[in-house]
């Protein structure tokens, strides 16, 4: 079978695993709505100091949702050994990770995209900036699950890998963090972001293209 | 007249250090066509540790792996060999085709389609059942049938034969010895005594 088949076929069966498991799609959107919901409550009817701050709330609250749902990721194909039969595959090991990276943003990612909307206006952001506040997550999100999956790669082997992994992958996430909040709150005062978003494209490429080796490489490591 | 190109699989020189103690060193085989290696020695005597060398899973301490006269991590070696482990692989919340799919996918079509696999491991009504649904004999019966639908020369088995009942085993055997018959090889490890007329069976200690 061709490599291409071999892709699709991993995409779809992590879609399919997925949709029966059900809870690994609510966790994170589910912790994202929450803490999102909590900020005004703890803060307190303050509508300009809420709207300053969405921005950093929307997107820090996308980045600890995405650090949720990592260890899903390959925790269950190491467990029930499906990971040695993906990595015996004759077909290049990255390109097979490739396609799990991109089922668990579909199915963990995507969704954040689509309440982050509602969200914001709840936050009372101005409506003009909710478009590029959904092109930041769009480029953002992606790129969290990519790197987080050499992360995950790592500690998948050891028992509670779970503290590791967020100091291994928490830095990395830093600059996506810093150019997205910072286009969105430029543009909700009309300023330009052409440089932030052109980062922002840039970092997706990059990781687009070097995150799948070490990944691929990592995980050998770890059902070693 | 197109030859038979001829398999070889061979360890030269082997050795596993595990945790400051010697598994094993110094060890040498040769494996053709048609010939079983049975690892035999007691728990923990490196029996696993050396099936997980010849899948690539671990580098040897010392020696090398030669597929063909190649070292094994060319994608080569991955597209001519299966492997069955003490995990089975295989996901329990897809049904058996489901599973076999992704298998097939990921390697290449081989000797047998999937339903026929499946009736030669006598699952053939289970197609549609989730795995999770399945006895762990006929989970087992599952992740052999992924060595049925692909292409592949060599197998490496990890204890086959746990939770399998008397026809199961049975049943293995005569798919060993298909395979066996048909030029391929088998490396496995087991506490059963196997029962293979007329096949070619090496045996190495590890104790």
């Amino acid at each position: 079978m061709s490599l291409s088949h071999a892709f699709f076929a991993i995409i779809r069966r992590d879609l399919v695993l997925a949709l029966r498991r059900r809870s690994e799609i609510a966790n994170p959107l589910l912790f994202f709505i929450l803490v999102i919901t909590l900020f005004p409550l703890g803060i307190g009817a303050q509508p300009n100091l809420l709207q300053a701050i969405a921005p950093g709330i929307i997107w820090v609250s996308a980045l600890l949702a995405a650090m949720l749902s990592l260890d899903s990721l390959f925790r269950s194909d190491f467990d029930d050994g499906s990971l040695e039969q993906i990595l015996l595959s004759p077909h290049p090991a990255s390109i097979l990770v490739l396609g799990k990276i991109i089922a668990h943003w579909l199915v963990t990612g995507l969704p954040l995209l689509i309440v982050a909307p509602l969200l914001a206006i709840f936050l009372g952001m101005p409506t003009h900036s909710l478009g590029i506040l959904l092109l930041t997550l769009l480029l953002g999100t992606p790129v969290l699950s990519l790197i987080g999956a050499i992360g995950v790669a790592l500690t998948v082997g050891l028992r509670r890998g779970g503290m590791i992994l967020s100091l291994l992958v928490l830095p990395l996430y830093v600059p996506v963090l810093i150019f997205a909040s910072n286009a969105v709150d430029m543009a909700s005062s009309g300023l330009p972001i052409n440089a932030q978003i052109n980062i922002l494209i840039s970092i997706l490429f990059m990781a687009l293209v070097l995150a799948p080796w070490p990944t691929a490489a990592a995980l050998k490591m770890s059902i070693n | 007249m197109e030859t038979k190109p001829t398999h070889l699989l061979q360890g030269s020189q082997l050795s596993c250090i595990r945790d400051d103690r010697i598994l094993f060193e110094g060890l040498d085989f040769t494996l053709q066509a048609g010939q079983v290696l049975l690892l035999e020695g007691k728990n923990g005597s490196g029996k696993t540790s050396l099936l997980r060398i010849l899948c690539g899973f671990r580098e040897p301490d010392a020696g090398e792996v030669f597929w063909c006269g190649g070292a094994i991590n060319d994608s080569q070696y991955y597209a001519d060999m299966a492997y069955v482990g003490h995990l089975d692989g295989v996901k329990k919340e897809l049904t058996v085709m489901e599973n076999l799919k992704v298998s097939l996918a990921l390697g290449q079509s081989g000797q047998y389609s999937i339903q026929q696999g499946l009736t030669k491991v006598h699952l053939a009504d289970y197609d549609d059942v989730l795995v999770q649904a399945l006895s762990a004999g006929q989970k087992r019966r599952l992740s052999l049938a992924r060595l049925l639908i692909t292409k592949n020369i060599v197998w490496i088995l990890d204890e086959p034969f746990t939770s399998l009942d008397k026809q199961g085993i049975a049943l293995i055997e005569t798919l060993m010895f298909e395979h066996c018959a048909s030029g391929g090889m088998i490396v496995l490890t087991s506490h059963h005594d196997i029962d293979l007329h007329g096949v070619d069976v090496q045996r190495i200690n590890l104790s």
